[in-house]
């Protein structure tokens, strides 16, 4: 892992860090409604893999904030959708489990378990007979591993050899239930196993997200079909802000945090002499500033007004002649 | 030109005039589709545009919609309505949604075509209707084809508008004969005068048109009436200025559906039509529609679940005696 690439997905991994802890402040101030699921703790792997993926259209679910910004995604249009903005990177539609931008083929933000999974699986066919290589990329959780709506899109996805990077986040608890009440094992890859490649990785380790994911691009992108990654990963606080995680032990959340992605590539970083000390200040300062901007921007934007209610529901042809 | 043969042509001309068209669900392809709609396209355009897919609703739609997001033109066949129930979570969550959601700028050029009504003893899960469902969601369009003209143009009209289209088929239509207008292009948006008259308006779509057609004249022979009868085409948009002028001139209003009465499409355009004409009325909103049961297999069960030419004559005349004419 070279210098450059170190520097990259601790910058990522720390504004996607700030970015969600203002989010949680903001959400106790007022500013934030509605439900709003933190990316904490799971930075290396929406950081990792869309830095791999950096091409190709990626669907995901609803704990989309960081790999929005991983992928490109404006901090301040971000922070302005969370505060249901005009301004916001969906107009104010959406909130903080639709972030959807068309020039970054990110269609992130389906707040419907495995819901998005038949869709990134046609979008991966449109892909092949258009004879565009860059696949598609989709995340989800455990929990969606175990919906209908899971084994007809690995199915199909492996009968057609579609170009789709299926990558399943387990942190073990789909809400408040853990995976080993609801699934014959733990480790979810071996769902998949006659259908396609399928490997279990340390999620908490972003370079070898990195890697991972990098071999899964190519899998694809040489038209090979289908390919899994099943990341293990944990998330520091509840599922949402409603959820106060009580099902967890101490102990439990200890262990993983010990095993913090943004603090332990630091480590290495200066352990291996990849970066010098004084990057770690500065990028924290850097970050710090954006984050105090997005929040600034987010708070100064404006709200949309009430007689753009049924703006964007439908095309211009249509929208004609429905009103 | 049959009614399948119309929406065939209307699905193979899309594929001509356009790369971008493609087609998919169960037995579409190789097997010509279940009702023949897509014979032949299978040779003409290859398996690349032309899917076969496994028995997975959800995915059939979840499919399409993905690949409308990826730039093709879509055109799902779901075998009949009652198993799109599988695919309810895609279509409403999903196609209805998606351009909302990210505040107009995803657009999901989809069509999903399905037949369903009554057709000859399939029994309660082969019989459906549920266009009232389809019809309450914003976000969908939904065209309901009563003959092959309008299946023709409304379906190619569909498959190029840029957002999602339930099309509505039924069962019993398939092997109806009717000329199409190819020179003559129609706004699917619009419903159809199929006759004109002065003193009471009927309002239905898909196969209850061809029913009441049929009773009309038994009616205005016993009420000595000139009825007018209008085919809504459009579910959702409804064309509420054709509904609306017709019920100003006739003051009378019958409403006809196969689905079933309580909570169907007729409930809904009839407390539109209270809501907004309540003083152009001169009698009380007629509704006549299925009973509210699973639809049976036995034959004169099956027929005693839903409206015929004769029982939608029955009943019109003796409203029509209640109330003045």
């Amino acid at each position: 892992m070279n210098s450059a690439r170190v520097k990259e997905f601790y910058y990522l991994m720390k504004l996607g860090r700030e970015f969600e802890l203002a989010a949680k402040e903001e959400y106790m101030k007022g500013n934030i409604s509605g439900f709003l699921h933190l990316d904490i703790g799971q930075e290396a792997v929406s950081v990792g893999s869309m830095k791999a993926f950096a091409k190709g259209d990626v669907f995901t679910h609803y704990r989309e904030h960081v790999l929005a910004i991983a992928r490109g995604m404006d901090p301040k249009l971000i922070m302005a959708e969370l505060f249901g903005k005009r301004e916001g990177i969906s107009k104010g539609r959406g909130g903080s489990m639709h972030l959807f931008e068309p020039k970054l083929n990110f269609y992130g933000g389906d707040a419907i378990v495995g819901g998005h999974l038949p869709i990134a699986v046609g979008c991966a066919y449109a892909r092949k007979i258009q004879g565009e290589n860059a696949g598609v990329f989709t995340i989800f959780g455990d929990g969606a591993s175990n919906s209908g709506a899971f084994f007809e899109s690995v199915n199909i996805a492996s009968a057609w050899k579609l170009p789709v990077v299926f990558f399943l986040e387990n942190n073990y608890y789909a809400i408040g239930t853990h995976i080993s009440w609801v699934s014959p094992f733990t480790e979810l890859y071996n769902k998949v196993k006659n259908y396609m490649p399928s490997v279990r990785i340390d999620g908490m380790d972003v370079c070898e997200v990195y890697e991972e994911t990098t071999k899964a691009k190519n899998y694809i992108e040489n038209s090979l079909g289908p390919y899994f990654i099943e990341a293990e990963c944990f998330r520091y606080e509840g599922h949402s802000m409603s959820d106060n995680a009580k099902y967890r032990s101490v102990e439990e959340v200890e262990i993983f945090k010990s095993r913090d992605p943004i603090e332990n590539l630091k480590k290495k970083a200066l352990r291996e002499n990849l970066v010098e000390s004084e990057f770690f200040e500065e990028t924290d300062k850097k970050v710090q500033k954006e984050i105090e901007e997005a929040v600034d921007f987010a708070s100064k934007a404006q709200e949309p007004d009430i007689a753009e209610l049924y703006e964007g529901l439908f095309c211009k042809e249509c929208a004609n002649v429905i009103s | 030109m049959l009614y399948r043969e119309a929406l065939n042509r209307a699905i193979d001309e899309a594929m001509r005039d356009d790369q971008s068209v493609v087609i998919l669900g169960e037995d579409v392809g190789r097997y010509g589709g279940s009702y023949r709609v897509s014979e032949s396209l299978y040779a003409k355009y290859g398996s690349k545009r032309v899917i076969d897919t496994p028995i997975a609703e959800l995915s059939i739609v979840g499919n399409a919609i993905g690949m409308a997001i990826g730039g093709l033109r879509p055109v799902a066949e779901i075998m009949t309505v009652n198993f799109s129930l599988l695919a309810m979570d895609q279509i409403i969550n999903h196609a209805a949604k998606l351009r909302y959601m990210s505040g107009g700028k995803l657009a999901v050029p989809l069509t999903v075509r399905m037949p369903g009504g009554v057709s000859r003893q399939l029994a309660a899960q082969h019989s459906e209707s549920y266009e009232t469902l389809y019809a309450s969601i914003p976000g969908l369009i939904v065209f309901a084809a009563s003959n092959p003209n309008y299946a023709y143009h409304a379906l190619k009209k569909a498959i190029f508008l840029n957002d999602p289209v339930i099309f509505l088929e039924h069962e019993l239509l398939y092997n109806e004969k009717g000329d199409v207008d190819f020179e003559n292009e129609i706004d699917p948006f619009k419903a159809s005068i199929i006759k004109e008259g002065k003193d009471i308006t009927i309002i239905s779509y898909l196969k209850m048109v061809k029913e009441s057609a049929e009773a009309i004249r038994v009616i205005e022979e016993s009420l000595d009436v000139d009825c007018e009868l209008i085919d809504l085409n459009s579910l959702r948009p409804v064309d509420m200025p054709t509904v609306s002028k017709s019920v100003k001139k006739t003051k009378r209003v019958v409403l006809i559906e196969e689905d079933h009465k309580t909570g169907g499409y007729a409930a809904e355009l009839s407390a539109r039509i209270a809501e907004e004409l309540f003083y152009e009325l001169d009698a009380p909103i007629l509704r006549i529609g299925g009973e509210d049961v699973p639809v049976p297999y036995n034959r004169k069960l099956e027929l005693a679940s839903i409206p015929t030419s004769e029982k939608i004559a029955k009943k019109i005349i003796s409203w029509g005696k209640e109330n003045g004419l």
